[in-house]
């Protein structure tokens, strides 16, 4: 099989990757639009950026996001993580059916479905809704993926790094927190990013929980959206776009070079 | 094929040998089930201080799980297993004294080769002056001191393998165990290092448990070899005996090459008995076996390099066979001569090259005779 | 004694907080999807009143029907809404296939050290916002978009396309928003591809095109059912995409679920439409894991 590129692989990919990433290129070309329409170009302009940063309603709303994200990420990692482990290494116990079924059903389940029961759960504890409920809802729906991720990573683990351990003189527990935990480290923090990037991205089941005070940046950027185009919501769309996309470029560079370390100094052990 | 090492043949280490030894490890009627499959079957054995013990055996016959067992991440189902005075069966591994060394290494990824080889030692709280002693004395001891720094994956597969003894050596275990420790290197890497496993046991004075499916390896380095098969302990005893005298079919067949010849005792005298084993073919005479009788039912088992070929018919010998050549391996020191008998079994006979091969004597379709001494096999049940 | 409360609390954390986050809230919207609606906060009744006892409980049981449920087969909106769910969420699978296999078999075939990049892009969307993404789209779809702008400046049409809020749009948005769900599973059954196949099919007889249709194609079978699943379950329930790209006629169970939820105010038919919505999902979901369950064997 000759792997170069045809003619056929060049322009499905070329079409293919216009296709995910043109409508995007756009927004971010409106967003410094003199213009109030996003469709007709008036010139190269700033102020929408500027006008976007007057706004309280959405610096409070990215606030709150971010508040929810940093405490609802944390926790569903930390959910997760132990999720994982006794998916993976708690062996069976009463109820492993159900408790696996409860990790995975929130991956499939529709966000008006996870939204709904979560706010009518919420009604008939008698909790107000804020802040803390669209927390625990983000907890709840991210801890799935976690787990996911974790366990992913955790069933190639070499189990017999724990018993050289153990044999080495720890608990099991003491092996778990020396030993698993610092190797199982990058999967821990993917897990986490995406548990954060969920949280910021949910509009459906942050609606359903939410109460008066705590509005999130997508329910704002919804509000707006359904009320007519405007190219502060493309400012302040392109301004989401850029910080993911250095994130993750950053991260995909990073990974690539200690890759690239690990692969030389396999090559110079061996030589 | 490599035979026995050699141990100092001034004072022979044999604690086996001597009642009053009071051995290091006694497993005394251990079972171990894991549901309703029995991996280890009502085994009792005892294992000397200094010695350095093989469990050998094709996989899944259980040597790992009596490894296991000794190291504590399994417990007997039933039966006892004692180090010295105490019982350990129960004890977790993380209050043995006993280390073990794993077949993948498992040398913790995120340390260092001087952090691996600390860890056991900062986990029993050594003053850190000494912590840092020993990782020197270990790491030349394995002769990695230039290592000490880097990270397991920056080490070849060789001095992973060091770094991973020297880890579990460095807490004096009483026991130390090694899991198919040389699996994973080639060939030449492997004998050299069976060489220097050796020399450090002898060194340190330490009791090793080595678990190998390599018979060669077993054979190298163990002062004593325990052959296992389906959960049961097949024969115990050093190389030597294993090899020349093995107790049953399993073991002959399992060590190394061996012809099997099945028929009936006969002519039992002074000197020993005979082997009526085909029509018209003389009996094999076997020598001693005072303890056998005429009319059983038995098999003859002689090792290949045992067994002479020659063209003409050899005159003073205890046995002797005519037979066709049926097909010749030539491994370079040796050849392999398949000859096929009368009654159609091959029958398999080694020589020396000592000749180049040019000057070799036989070839295909050539008839020969084989011959050899009456006490060159073993009578088997 | 240490170990067990160890091993209890590690089970039972997790176990804990699923349970009552996620498995008591269906309990809940099964007993409200039972009620009926009310002017009072919350707005249903009969509320679980525990003051009575046995007599409560009795009276709040027998105050429970189907009457909901009864009124949703009867209403045409319901029975349209999800049979029209069924149809946006299939054809979006379908045309998602039809785009993605390509671009997934042209990034198995290009070379090896291009393939990481070419996955992260394929990634990178997943990252950013899924709102931001489908917004992006109406200033494209609009009348007076983008996209007619550039049809009628080459003269395909001479009037505006009216394709923004009616399903068109919603089958874009689909397609757009979980195009890399399809490609990933297909990116995958075909790289992993051994290409001595190919060579062999060629060496048989084949030309590239069959070898193509005889080899690789069946070979990336569990590619394409996994990632048709991936798309058509979450399609199904999808809100945000017929919300913002969908017509008024567009009817999706998500979009009806939540009018009749925040517009109505009827939790009540709400509950009922989301006991149905998992119903109908329940189907596909256990195919698809079946399907897992058969090509995690098939890999060992």
């Amino acid at each position: 099989m000759s792997n170069r590129f045809t003619w056929f692989n060049t322009t499905s990919l070329t079409l293919g990757f216009v296709f995910l990433y043109l409508p995007i290129l756009i927004l971010v070309f409106f967003s410094f639009n003199e213009s109030r329409l996003v469709t007709v170009w008036g010139g190269f302009s700033t102020k929408w950026y500027a006008e976007l940063f007057k706004d309280e309603a959405f610096l409070d709303a990215a606030l709150v996001t971010l508040r929810v994200a940093l405490v609802s990420a944390t926790m569903a990692t930390i959910l997760g993580t132990l999720a994982a482990v006794v998916m993976v290494r708690a062996g069976r116990f009463r109820g492993r059916t159900l408790f696996s079924g409860m990790i995975y059903a929130p991956l499939v389940m529709p966000e008006v479905i996870t939204g709904l029961s979560l706010l009518l759960l919420f009604v008939s504890m008698g909790i107000d809704r804020g802040f803390w409920t669209i927390t625990m809802a983000h907890i709840t729906f991210s801890m799935c993926y976690a787990a996911v991720v974790v366990s992913s990573r955790m069933v190639t683990f070499d189990s017999s790094l724990e018993e050289a351990a153990t044999d080495l003189g720890c608990t099991p527990f003491q092996s778990f927190i020396k030993v698993t935990l610092p190797i199982m480290a990058p999967a821990i923090i993917s897990a986490w990013l995406l548990s954060f990037t969920l949280s910021l991205d949910d509009l459906v089941i942050a609606s359903f929980t939410s109460g008066p005070g705590a509005t999130t940046l997508p329910m704002k950027i919804y509000s707006q959206v359904r009320l007519g185009v405007t190219p502060k919501i493309n400012a302040l769309s392109t301004i989401l776009i850029l910080i993911v996309t250095m994130g993750v470029i950053t991260a995909s560079i990073l990974t690539k070079r200690t890759e690239a370390r690990r692969k030389e100094d396999e090559r110079m052990a061996e030589s | 094929m490599n035979t026995s090492s050699a141990k100092k043949p001034s004072a022979r280490f044999a604690p086996w040998d001597n009642p009053d030894e009071k051995p290091l490890v006694r497993f005394k009627n251990v079972t171990k089930r894991f549901g309703s499959f029995t991996a280890i079957d009502d085994i009792s054995l005892d294992i000397y201080e200094r010695e350095f013990f093989a469990l050998l055996g094709p996989s899944g016959c259980g040597k790992t799980t009596m490894m296991r067992m000794l190291a504590g991440f399994e417990t007997p189902s039933e039966g006892i297993i004692s180090l010295g005075d105490d019982d350990i069966g129960a004890v977790p591994p993380y209050k043995r004294p006993v280390n073990m060394m794993f077949q993948s290494y498992a040398l913790f990824p995120h340390m260092t080769v001087e952090a691996n080889i600390a860890f056991g030692l900062k986990q029993d709280k050594w003053p850190k002056n000494l912590i840092a002693e020993r990782v020197e004395e270990m790491l030349s001891l394995v002769q990695l001191r230039k290592f000490a720094k880097r990270k397991p994956h920056q080490l070849s597969g060789g001095q992973r393998q060091r770094v991973a003894l020297a880890r579990s050596l460095a807490k004096k275990p009483k026991l130390l165990l090694l899991d198919e420790p040389l699996g994973a290197l080639d060939k030449k890497l492997r004998e050299q290092t069976q060489f220097e496993l050796m020399d450090i046991q002898e060194k340190l004075g330490m009791t090793f448990v080595i678990v190998t499916h390599d018979q060669e390896e077993a054979m190298t380095v163990a002062s004593r070899i325990a052959v296992m098969d389906d959960g049961k302990i097949m024969q115990v005893a050093t190389p030597e005996v294993i090899y020349e005298y093995p107790n049953s079919r399993y073991v002959a067949d399992f060590i190394g090459d061996v012809n099997i010849i099945e028929g009936r005792l006969d002519h039992k005298t002074e000197e020993g008995i005979q082997l009526a084993w085909a029509e018209g073919e003389p009996e094999i005479k076997i020598a001693n076996n005072a303890s056998r009788s005429e009319n059983e039912n038995a098999c003859f088992a002689i090792r290949p390099e045992k067994v002479h070929v020659t063209r003409d018919e050899p005159q003073g010998v205890d046995n002797k066979i005519k037979g066709q050549i049926d097909d010749i391996a030539y491994v370079g020191n040796l050849s392999t001569y398949h000859v096929r008998l009368s009654n159609g079994m091959i029958f398999k006979a080694q020589e020396s090259n000592i000749r180049r091969l040019a000057n070799r004597e036989f070839t295909w379709e050539d008839h020969v005779w084989l011959s050899w001494r009456s006490t060159a096999g073993v009578l088997l049940d | 004694m240490d170990r067990k409360l160890g091993r209890f609390l590690l089970i039972g954390i997790p176990y804990f907080w699923l349970f009552l986050l996620f498995l008591v809230p269906f309990g809940i919207v099964l007993k409200i999807s039972l009620s009926d609606v009310a002017v009072a906060i919350p707005p249903y009744t009969p509320t679980f009143d525990l003051d009575n006892g046995w007599e409560g409980i009795k009276a709040f049981v027998g105050n429970l029907d189907f009457e909901n449920y009864v009124w949703l087969t009867e209403d045409d909106l319901y029975w349209s809404s999800y049979l029209s769910s069924l149809k946006i969420a299939f054809v979006s699978t379908v045309l998602s296939l039809l785009i993605g296999y390509p671009l997934a078999y042209s990034m198995a075939k290009a070379p090896s050290e291009w393939r990481p990049t070419l996955l992260m892009l394929i990634i990178l969307p997943f990252w950013t916002s899924f709102l931001i993404r489908v917004y992006a789209w109406i200033g494209i779809l609009k009348t007076e978009g983008l996209l007619n702008q550039l049809l009628m400046f080459v003269g395909v049409v001479d009037d505006p396309l009216h394709i923004l809020n009616t399903d068109t749009a919603v089958y874009i948005g689909i397609v757009y928003s979980y195009l890399p769900f399809m490609v990933l599973p297909l990116y995958s059954a075909l790289e992993k591809m051994d290409g001595s196949l190919l060579e062999a099919a060629q060496d048989l007889g084949c030309t590239a095109i069959s070898a193509f249709w005889k080899v690789t194609l069946p070979l990336s079978i569990p590619g394409i059912i996994a990632g048709s699943f991936l798309v058509f379950i979450p399609a199904i329930g999808e809100f945000v995409i017929p919300d913002l790209l969908g017509g008024s006629d567009t009817k999706m169970i998500g979009k009806t679920l939540w009018v009749e939820f925040f517009s109505n105010r009827d939790w009540p038919v709400a509950s009922a439409v989301a006991v149905l919505l998992l119903l109908l999902l329940i189907v596909p979901i256990v195919l698809f894991q079946k399907q897992q369950e058969r090509a995690q064997e098939a890999e060992q």
